[in-house]
């Protein structure tokens, strides 16, 4: 003990710190420190806190309330029910897209075009959905006046309506994943795999992949988060009172409309919670992969 | 899968070419190689010789001419019906299988049956001696031992053709040399055809039965590798095998293959290669062969010398300003004053610039 205070005293404060890669540029990360901790980690303990203090009832009096009530514990079943086949379209739809885009000499353009419905935002794409799929829209009048059906097709407000928004404003951020993976995957193992007699179909199936798993996993993963927090396209496009009443919507009637926010802030943590266990059971199912580099081995 | 007969006799190219946009990679090369040699395809980068080798394996379709397996034409097949055994350069392991389901990929795309496939990745993890590193991956082995592999990968399927793009290039020096005499033997066990492709003329030469030596997407010459060493047809192809002397000279006369040429204010005789249009011309020297002799016309003086374990190398300049390389037995030092000479048959004389 007292050695160390000795040695302490020997090295001065600012080495000892510089020498556990501490020193000025360390400081930087001050802000973005003090931004999470204001804007994620206070009000996330703040809303921990607040769904353990009911208005009535004991503690956990909101929990029971929400998995006693199907009006309350049917919004999980229906938010998975849109969010894990939306992400698993995406996620298929975007491996053989990407697969042709990564040969293509104008990637960068295509890629644009691809990327754009991320700017214009869940609104707007829901806004333009509702037109074009509407019963007046110009996907019916095809469908009418080309005779292929009698009655307009019902897409919008109910659940293809959310599927298809959600698919829509998704894509991009899906696609864009894929194509950063297959990218990393080094052309000549498809050449080498080719010249050892490999179709197209057996280079796909054991080398690109095997090698692209765990970058569909990780994916899966981003892109299922976001369609389980959907929130407009629901109201906007969907069926806001049944097939598409999602757990965010849930968590908003509580909170503005019944000014319960105790309940909703205990959604919110059940929601938060499913993600979890989804993303979690997804990505421990990873260690099944290879998971190193995906370059050509070179020593 | 229709795959290529394993027993052809002759493979042949005939006028290969090869553009990307205006870039001619290849401009009619023509080709035959016989069953078992081992050829080199030797140039420095840039000549189309990787993009020969591509063509051939049919990751690269021709823009022009044919490749032909005796009677049967090959360059409209996909790779994987040419069944030609590939080493790339930077190997092209794969890096989520061990080496021994990498040695065993092609085997298996084949639909052999598993024991047969067990038994013959033996046999290529023994013969590139890796007999023990089979469940290693790719990644855990050093840069020698996955050459290996992927040599063991391209062989084991018994390909009618082993296409090898510069697999040493990425090895240290010993170990280049060691992998050399494996390759070799190996091409020599296996009785396989081989086509490898390099920029190192040692390499080349020490390994091939034929060099073809290229340049801007043409063949400048092919034959035996002591035949390039010794008379290399143009002047480009002699200064790629080492000919570092090229002297812009003047012909004085020339008489029954032999010339006398000018240079500066001396006069050599030498062999000519090339027929000469006129009176400009370039003379071929080897650094081995130039040396301070008792009737050398090349009056130098020492620049720089570098020992060499078998001799002194060095640089020498004339009065003119002329740097010619040399060889000494004896110790020179710089400053010195030489009359260099070269045996006549070992001044090669090409038609050149003036």
């Amino acid at each position: 003990m007292s050695d160390a205070y000795a040695a302490s005293e020997r090295v001065p404060l600012r080495l000892r710190l510089s020498r556990r890669g501490i020193d000025g540029v360390t400081l930087l990360i001050v802000p973005s420190v003090l931004f999470v901790l204001a804007l994620f980690i206070y009000p996330f303990l703040y809303g921990l806190a607040l769904s353990f203090a009911p208005k009535e009832g004991g503690w956990l009096a909101n929990y029971q309330k929400f998995f006693a009530d199907p009006f309350y514990y049917d919004t999980i079943w229906k938010t998975l029910r849109l969010a894990v086949p939306v992400t698993i379209i995406n996620v298929l739809l975007s491996i053989p897209i990407a697969l042709r885009v990564r040969l293509m000499r104008h990637q960068r353009v295509l890629t644009t075009i691809l990327v754009l419905p991320i700017t214009l935002g869940t609104v707007l794409v829901a806004d333009g959905l509702l037109t074009y799929l509407g019963p007046r829209g110009w996907l019916n009048r095809l469908v009418l006046d080309s005779g292929f059906s009698e009655s307009p097709v019902h897409l919008v407000h109910n659940y293809w309506g959310v599927v298809l928004a959600l698919v829509v404003s998704i894509f991009p951020f899906t696609f864009l994943l894929t194509l950063s993976s297959l990218t990393g995957i080094d052309p000549s193992l498809e050449g080498a795999a080719s010249t050892l007699g490999a179709t197209p179909r057996a280079r796909f199936r054991y080398i690109v992949l095997p090698l692209l798993a765990p970058g569909l996993a990780i994916n899966f993963c981003l892109s299922f988060v976001q369609a389980f927090s959907v929130f407009p396209s629901a109201v906007l496009l969907g069926d806001p009172a049944g097939t598409t009443r999602v757990i965010s919507i849930a968590a908003y009637t509580a909170a503005f409309e019944q000014y319960d926010y105790s309940l909703a802030s205990a959604i919110a943590m059940i929601m938060g919670l499913t993600q979890l266990a989804i993303v979690a059971g997804l990505l421990s199912s990873r260690g099944l992969f290879y998971r190193g580099s995906a370059a050509a081995a070179k020593g | 899968m229709a795959s290529v007969s394993r027993d052809f006799r002759r493979l042949r190219l005939d006028r290969v070419s090869r553009e990307f946009g205006a870039l001619h990679a290849l401009r009619e090369v023509s080709l035959e190689v016989e069953r078992g040699e081992f050829i080199a395809l030797l140039g420095p980068s840039g000549c189309g010789k990787t993009t020969a080798l591509n063509c051939l394996a049919g990751l690269l379709p021709l823009t022009g001419g044919g490749i032909w397996l005796d009677n049967a034409r090959i360059d409209r097949l996909k790779p994987e019906a040419r069944g030609f055994g590939m080493v790339f350069q930077n190997y092209a392991l794969f890096p989520h299988m061990s080496v021994r389901r990498n040695v065993g990929f092609g085997l298996r795309m084949q639909k052999r049956g598993r024991a047969e496939i067990a038994e013959k990745v033996e046999a290529a993890l023994a013969l590139v001696r890796l007999g023990d590193q089979g469940d290693k991956l790719p990644g855990q082995l050093s840069g020698g031992q996955q050459q290996r592999v992927a040599i063991a990968r391209a062989i084991v399927i018994e390909p009618p053709l082993v296409l090898m793009d510069e697999p040493l290039s990425n090895l240290d020096a010993k170990l280049r040399l060691e992998m050399r005499a494996e390759i070799r033997r190996i091409h020599d066990q296996v009785g396989s055809t081989t086509i490898y492709v390099t920029h190192d003329q040692d390499e080349a030469v020490s390994l091939a039965d034929r060099v073809v030596v290229m340049r801007g997407g043409t063949v400048r010459q092919v034959g035996p590798p002591a035949e390039l060493y010794a008379r290399p047809a143009h002047a480009d192809v002699a200064e790629f095998m080492g000919y570092r002397n090229l002297l812009p000279t003047r012909v004085l006369s020339s008489d029954a293959g032999t010339a006398r040429i000018a240079i500066g204010d001396a006069e050599l005789i030498g062999t000519v290669i090339e027929t000469l249009p006129g009176e400009a011309a370039l003379a071929a020297i080897r650094p081995d062969d130039l040396v301070p002799r008792a009737d050398g016309t090349l009056a130098a003086t020492v620049a720089a010398v570098e020992y060499r374990g078998r001799g002194f190398f060095g640089a020498a300049r004339t009065a003119a300003g002329t740097e010619l390389f040399f060889r000494s037995d004896a110790r020179v030092e710089p400053g010195e004053a030489l009359l260099l000479g070269a045996d006549r048959n070992r001044v090669l004389i090409y038609a050149g610039a003036a």
